[in-house]
């Protein structure tokens, strides 16, 4: 059978960012009062003070950001979930993001063996692509988000 | 006007894991309250319940399962959920009913029946579902979110791990005291360093457990009190229920992301310090006038930045607080003399108002061994997922 790769959420990301830039987290952005939403937000600005009558429109994220803040998961989270029940629990990692230029933080795992001991709050990290699960009845291989140190100063 | 309402009694039912139906707790917490107050279950004209979504349809009618258990009796009944804030929401509905005039007397009930390990999300599959996707995509525990705010601690205030397990060490000291808590044991800074790692910095004994539990309070107006011949009742004088205020700039359960501040500039302030303003601006008192604050310590990290929002100190300083014991019995400000979630576990719809019942046994002089001198005055904050703030403040 052969594997298809499908992201795990559709519209949040796009292996193929504008001008090359390769992978980039995907959200929207008001026209009326510039208020950027990830996850997308694609019927209503949720601004408050939105002046109203704006479009939302898809934009790509800041490909890098800084560490807000990280921790790993130990034990096996539940169902939804996926992860082989009997196979070794590995733990993986979690990371904060701060992007400077959207004025928010995004929460993603970090790509494979990234530890929390190579991370520290304020180090510089770049999104890339990478496989949540892979589903061996139906072939389909789930992708997601992940984030990497880029070895620039913390 | 005075905006005061009395509790004429407070019940739980011990927490635990019991293997029974939250029905049974929260009836079983609710007799308590009633005859703690001196009334028969038909003298109660409004019934309010915390609903809980882990036991099917009984639990999100919970006001009427409360009453179907306690027998029918005609009351006026209204259910509500607001996940952590349940109970705060069921306080403030009854207290909204006792001040309009509605009813005179309201029993509030919230009870659980947890199951064991991580809080899961309802099954199925639900992509439009914030709760679902944090746990499909990023596997987000709540204790991976509560890992996320204790590192962000140690790195901006310099907090490390020991003054995380002292906050255990003190609550489970209180919660020895306790004979409704479900742990009842002194813990000591080695046991908590000792205990596995959950979500790194996070320990075992750093994080709350998931527990049954149920309690109950009868509300009055302070004229029916005073009918009754309760002079001086123990008062509950404002209930904050707030919602935060866009754009949200902290990670909070079950979010994937913040809020963008390109568009609007934050409000000074974390919503978390919000709960409290609104409860204290309403109460017409301040941090300065505690006697004593029960707070969610969904970890030991997450009770120091309620010191911090609450307003027992300024921001960062919430580890030299309990170091110093500040916030120990016998300390300056005693908070979580109940033995805080950390002794008890978390019944989510019960919670909060179990923070209530024991601002009452405090502010009677009734608390036993974990008295606090003199009580006066206290806060309950808490905060339900999804943006419910949760603060009561009672006075005597
Ligand atoms: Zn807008």
């Amino acid at each position: 059978m052969g594997r298809t790769r499908t992201p795990v959420v559709s519209g949040w990301f796009t292996e193929d960012g504008p001008e090359g830039g390769g992978f980039r987290l995907l959200g929207t952005r008001c026209s009326a009062c510039t208020a950027v939403f990830f996850p997308r937000e694609d019927a209503y600005c949720r601004n408050p003070r939105c002046p109203g009558g704006g479009l939302l429109a898809e934009v790509p994220l800041s490909p890098r950001g800084r560490v807000w803040s990280y921790t790993d998961g130990r034990y096996r989270p539940p169902a939804p979930y996926a992860s082989d029940p009997d196979a070794p629990w590995e733990p993986y990692t979690l990371v904060a993001v701060e992007l400077e230029a959207e004025g928010m933080v995004v929460l993603g795992q970090t790509a494979p063996g990234v530890t929390v001991a190579e991370l520290a709050v304020g180090m510089e990290v770049e999104v890339v692509g990478g496989v949540l699960n892979e589903d061996a009845d139906t072939g389909t291989v789930w992708t997601t988000w992940q984030f990497r140190p880029t070895g620039g100063a913390a | 006007m005075s905006a005061d309402i009395a509790v004429l009694g407070a019940g739980m039912h011990p927490w635990g894991k019991w293997g029974r139906s939250f029905v049974e707790y929260g009836r079983a917490a609710a007799r308590t309250a009633l005859a703690d107050a001196g009334l028969e279950w038909a003298d109660v004209q409004s019934i309010v319940g915390a609903d809980t979504v882990r036991s099917g349809y009984p639990g999100y009618v919970a006001g009427a399962t409360f009453a179907r258990a306690l027998g029918w009796q005609g009351a006026r009944v209204t259910s509500v959920y607001a996940a952590c804030a349940s109970g705060a929401q069921a306080i403030g509905a009854a207290r909204a009913q006792i001040l309009a005039g509605l009813a005179d007397v309201v029993l509030v009930v919230g009870a659980d029946a947890a199951p064991k390990g991580f809080f899961a999300p309802t099954g199925g599959d639900r992509p439009d579902d914030p709760d679902w996707l944090r746990f499909r995509v990023l596997g987000a525990t709540n204790p991976a979110y509560f890992a996320l705010y204790a590192r962000r601690r140690m790195a901006v205030y310099g907090d490390t791990p020991e003054d995380f397990a002292q906050v255990k060490v003190k609550n489970a000291a209180a919660g020895a005291l306790n004979p409704l808590a479900r742990y009842r044991k002194p813990v000591t800074a080695e046991e908590v360093a000792q205990s596995a790692v959950v979500a790194d910095p996070l320990r075992l004994l750093d994080i709350c457990a998931t527990s049954d539990g149920g309690a109950a309070l009868v509300l009055s107006s302070m004229d029916f009190a005073r009918s009754r011949g309760v002079g001086d009742p123990v008062r509950i004088r404002a209930v904050s229920t707030v919602t935060p205020t866009y754009p949200r700039t902290v990670l909070d359960l079950p979010d994937i992301a913040t809020d963008s501040v390109t568009a609007v500039p934050p409000a000074p302030g974390s919503f978390r310090a919000s709960i409290a303003r609104a409860a204290y601006e309403e109460a017409g008192l301040g941090p300065e006038d505690l006697s004593l604050a029960e707070v969610y310590d969904l970890s030991t990290a997450l009770e120091l930045e309620w010191y911090e929002d609450i307003g027992l100190c300024a921001g960062g300083e919430g580890a030299k607080l309990v170091r110093e014991g500040a916030t120990a019995l016998g300390g300056r400000v005693p908070v979580n003399a109940s033995g805080g979630l950390a002794s008890f576990g978390e019944a989510v719809p019960a919670q909060a108002i179990a923070q209530v019942c024991e601002l009452t046994w405090q502010l009677r002089g009734a608390a036993g061994d974990r008295q606090v001198p003199g009580a006066r005055a206290g806060i309950t904050a808490n905060q339900g997922l999804f943006g419910h703030g949760s603060a009561v403040v009672a006075v005597r």
